[in-house]
């Protein structure tokens, strides 16, 4: 595609912000901010994917994912407001989710060891663990503010923190894995995932399309799974302090 | 602040260098020491407790009167440290309370709040949550609910299906299975209807005759504060306004806030 071709799809901008103002929706503002940046980004992101791609070395390979974890965990910690330092424990689950994807996919020779590979699929494993490990945390806090009272019952009965959040734990853990289970379910059917679509728009056979697609949807569920598991065990302390108090206040 | 720890001819607040200096009373379960907590809120920081000082002796049954956000169940939490003091100290027999095993300080103070909060599964599962926290098994569940006046049949009935007062029981065996020597109860009758809660009362009275314990009981009741009490403390606004014998409280409070709050024209304390 063109970058003269490319310039037409600013149409779609253009309607709708004509929607926006038409409807005085007030979103024209927000919507040329949006698109500005996702261009600026997306593009600054090609170059740099172009250089590291050429370039075919380990430690900008390893640069490079690290920023993308960087800026994952960051993004995710947001959801953990009232508990202290969260970003470390996400980073951590989510490096750690990534370097046993990557290292299942490679050893097994799934994947070529070429940076074309490892980055792109990586950006999606990555992408999903924030979102698992984002939703873990909101339903940390939901769960332990719904759950308060039985908490405090088993603190008050001589529970570890361990113990009294337990309960607490597993559901959080279980509930930010099910959007990925349940995305999995209607693959295909709802909606062609967007890997997929752009292999095949790219001119990529559809049947070696979905093959990759699998290895995509596999990968994300078990980063799910690990993700919620790592950020949970790490995270589950910053509940408690050490006198086995729940700090998370009630109000938050 | 007069009446505060009887027979000692003196308080600690006025002297908090003393703290240091705290010496154990043989015969003591709990004594706070110049406490003061706060809670930092939505509003900004709010002080609950000031300069709380007084000691209950084994085997009383001190009853806590005061109106609404006096900081009565505040003052209770210090007790087994599901909150800290900011200033000043809370004593469980002799021991400073940050200077226990918290586990073991908190199987040793018993704690029953105001809603049972029943954990999912059946009685039994409840009553066995103590014993299976600390690595063990329940033996004879059905003593524990027979001590509580309730039926062995119940073991397997699933929690959520009793009645309050039931719940209630349940909850105190679940806690008694700990046996803790001092039982912490903060407004335990106060979501049940007038049978259960007196039933539930009795069945309190009962059992600290039966196995001697210690009682700090919170209630918003003042006839059964008058009832179950060896001795009455009122709070007001985070402060110890009165302490005294339960018989000689109702009968002659000294301080003008205990008869205002007696005689109901302090909010909160109109009597049931």
């Amino acid at each position: 595609m063109t970058l003269w071709t490319l310039t037409f799809t600013l149409l779609f901008v253009v309607l709708a912000m004509g929607i926006s103002m038409w409807q005085k929706l007030g979103l024209e503002k927000d919507m040329v901010i949006a698109t500005v940046r996702a261009t600026v980004q997306l593009l600054i992101i090609g170059y740099i994917l172009k250089a590291v791609f050429s370039l075919n070395n380990v430690i900008f390979t390893v640069l490079m994912l690290t920023l993308m974890i960087v800026v994952a965990a960051q993004n995710a910690s947001r959801r953990g407001k009232g508990l202290k330092g969260t970003f470390w424990r996400l980073f951590a689950g989510i490096a750690i989710t990534e370097i046993v994807t990557q290292a299942i996919l490679l050893s097994f020779h799934v994947i070529p060891s070429k940076p074309s590979y490892v980055i792109p699929i990586s950006g999606m494993i990555i992408g999903n663990s924030m979102v698992a490990s984002g939703l873990f945390l909101n339903r940390l806090k939901a769960e332990t503010q719904s759950q308060r009272q039985q908490i405090l019952v088993l603190l008050s009965l001589g529970a570890s923190p361990k113990q009294a959040s337990r309960a607490v734990l597993k559901r959080a853990i279980k509930s930010s894995m099910i959007p990925t289970i349940d995305s999995t379910k209607t693959m295909g059917l709802v909606q062609l995932p967007g890997m997929m679509t752009g292999q095949i728009i790219a001119g990529a056979n559809p049947v070696q399309a979905v093959r990759y697609q699998l290895l995509i949807v596999f990968a994300i569920i078990a980063s799910a799974a690990i993700t919620s598991m790592v950020v949970g065990f790490l995270t589950y302390p910053l509940l408690f302090n050490k006198r086995w108090q729940l700090v998370l206040s009630a109000d938050e | 602040m007069e009446g505060l720890n009887p027979g000692q001819g003196h308080t600690y607040a006025n002297e908090p260098q003393r703290l240091g200096a705290v010496e154990a009373i043989p015969d003591e379960a709990i004594r706070f020491v110049d406490v003061s907590k706060g809670f930092t809120g939505r509003q900004g920081y709010k002080k609950v407790l000031q300069h709380v000082s007084g000691t209950i002796g084994k085997g009383q049954v001190v009853t806590v009167v005061g109106p609404s956000g006096a900081g009565k169940s505040t003052l209770l939490s210090l007790v087994n440290l599901l909150e800290s003091v900011d200033e000043g100290e809370v004593r469980v027999l002799g021991k400073q309370v940050t200077q226990w095993p918290v586990s073991q300080l908190r199987r040793t103070v018993g704690l029953v709040f105001q809603t049972p909060a029943l954990l999912q599964g059946s009685v039994l599962d409840n009553l066995a949550v103590s014993t299976r926290l600390h690595g063990g098994t329940l033996t004879s569940p059905d003593n524990h609910l027979r001590r509580v006046g309730l039926s062995p049949d119940l073991l397997e009935q699933e929690a959520e299906t009793l009645s309050g007062g039931q719940k209630q029981r349940v909850a105190m065996a679940r806690t008694l299975v700990n046996n803790p020597p001092i039982l912490l109860l903060d407004e335990v009758t106060s979501s049940l209807d007038v049978a259960a809660a007196r039933e539930v009362e009795e069945l309190i009275v009962q059992l600290r005759q039966e196995s001697d314990l210690t009682l700090l009981w919170v209630t918003h009741d003042l006839r059964q504060a008058e009832r179950v009490g060896t001795e009455t403390w009122l709070m007001v606004d985070g402060k110890l306004v009165e302490t005294a014998p339960t018989a000689e409280f109702f009968a002659q409070p000294k301080h003008q806030l205990s008869r205002r709050f007696l005689d109901g024209s302090l909010s909160g304390g109109m009597p049931q």
